[in-house]
């Protein structure tokens, strides 16, 4: 089966990411496909490779990225909810005038129709959010 | 083929659950997880509801979530089944479509 | 865009301005207007505050985005449901809300309402026949 997965929620400050997380890789190690994890509203802070948690804590960036390593998987961080947050690559700091940029190494920036896509090629899409 | 509704709040926090409830039909699945797994507990002002809607529909709690809360399988309505990850994802896939209650 | 034509469903169950979910589920619906697809948009519990008219929002220092729902019908968004039990709760009637409609070009392009008023019972079936439910 096919699954579209949208992250609503930022890391740590709700369980969205995680529960996000988890429901993927269980979905992949069951040999279903991840069609795109699509991130949206404060879901963009997920994309951040700035972020520096606690040593023994979990680091969801990094679990993100190495999943998406491991199984080549397409994760999208929206690029309207990104800008208004601040999260950018590096040519988005250019175009807007920024003196740095801050995306994952893993994550690509784009635009809502990648969520629509999603949505239209996926055989189910999941919503993980507040 | 039923849908699969989500909640993820807890009930006591949010009118997710009850909204939900009201509108899961016959023949449908929720499943409780996150902050969630609260609405599966005995005893509470919800769980009157949540047993008259059992009748209708299945009730799932994810498993891993409820220990994360300490709550034993003990203090959960009897009649909710507790699942996992997998399991979650096999929800999702024999169900037609898939409602996230936020 | 695409040979496959889905039924998407935004479901809308927050109140505007509190917090961005309203005006950032909104931009969804916009941008997935050019992608063909069979949508609706529902609103339950306080996403019925979201097309109350009159909002004025200047002293509050936000962007009023309110009139984008009139806007909707040119996108071709016509299936606006509002949920009756969820106006009655928060003592509101189609009354307190903006006027919606959409132009159809079926029929010489007479002008109709989009808001579909519905109980609580026909919503959950509508709701049940969709392929996607986007929530925000």
């Amino acid at each position: 089966m096919k699954f579209g997965i949208q992250v609503n929620e930022g890391p740590y400050n709700h369980q969205s990411s995680d529960s996000a997380y988890q429901f993927t890789k269980a979905a992949l190690e069951k040999g279903h496909e991840i069609f795109r994890v699509f991130f949206y509203h404060d879901g963009v802070y997920n994309g951040s490779r700035l972020g520096v948690p606690p040593q023994d804590d979990r680091n969801i960036t990094e679990l993100w990225e190495a999943l998406a390593e491991e199984h080549d998987l397409d994760l999208v961080v929206c690029v309207a909810a990104a800008q208004r947050r601040g999260v950018l690559d590096a040519s988005e700091s250019k175009r807007n005038g920024k003196d740095a940029d801050n995306i994952a190494p893993k994550f690509r920036i784009s635009g809502l129709g990648q969520l629509i896509e999603a949505g239209v090629q996926s055989e189910r899409l999941l919503v993980f959010g507040d | 083929m039923a849908m699969l509704h989500t909640v993820n709040k807890s009930p006591f926090e949010k009118n997710t659950l009850d909204s939900c409830i009201d509108h899961a039909l016959k023949g449908s699945s929720i499943l409780l997880f996150e902050d969630g797994v609260y609405g599966a507990l005995k005893g509470t002002t919800i769980a009157g509801k949540v047993l008259q809607a059992m009748g209708d529909v299945s009730v799932y709690v994810l498993g891993s979530d409820l220990r994360a809360r300490g709550l034993s399988e003990e203090s959960i309505i009897e009649g909710i089944k507790i699942t996992d990850y997998p399991g979650f994802v096999d929800l999702a896939g024999s169900h037609a479509n898939v409602q996230s209650w936020l | 865009m695409s040979e496959i034509i889905k039924k998407f469903m935004y479901v809308n169950r927050r109140a505007p301005y509190g917090t961005i979910y309203a005006l950032e589920s909104l931009e969804v619906v916009l941008i997935g207007a050019a992608f063909d697809q069979d949508v609706s948009l529902a609103f339950i519990d306080d996403g019925v505050f979201q097309l109350t008219s009159g909002q004025d929002t200047k002293d509050a220092g936000m962007k009023n985005f309110s009139p984008t729902y009139s806007a909707l019908g040119d996108y071709e968004v016509t299936k606006i449901y509002v949920e009756k039990e969820s106006l009655e709760e928060r003592g509101l009637t189609l009354d307190d809300l903006q006027d919606l409609k959409y132009e159809d070009e079926d029929e010489d392009w007479a002008e109709k309402d989009s808001i579909r008023l519905v109980n609580r019972a026909e919503l959950a079936k509508v709701m049940d026949e969709q392929d996607v439910l986007l929530s925000f």
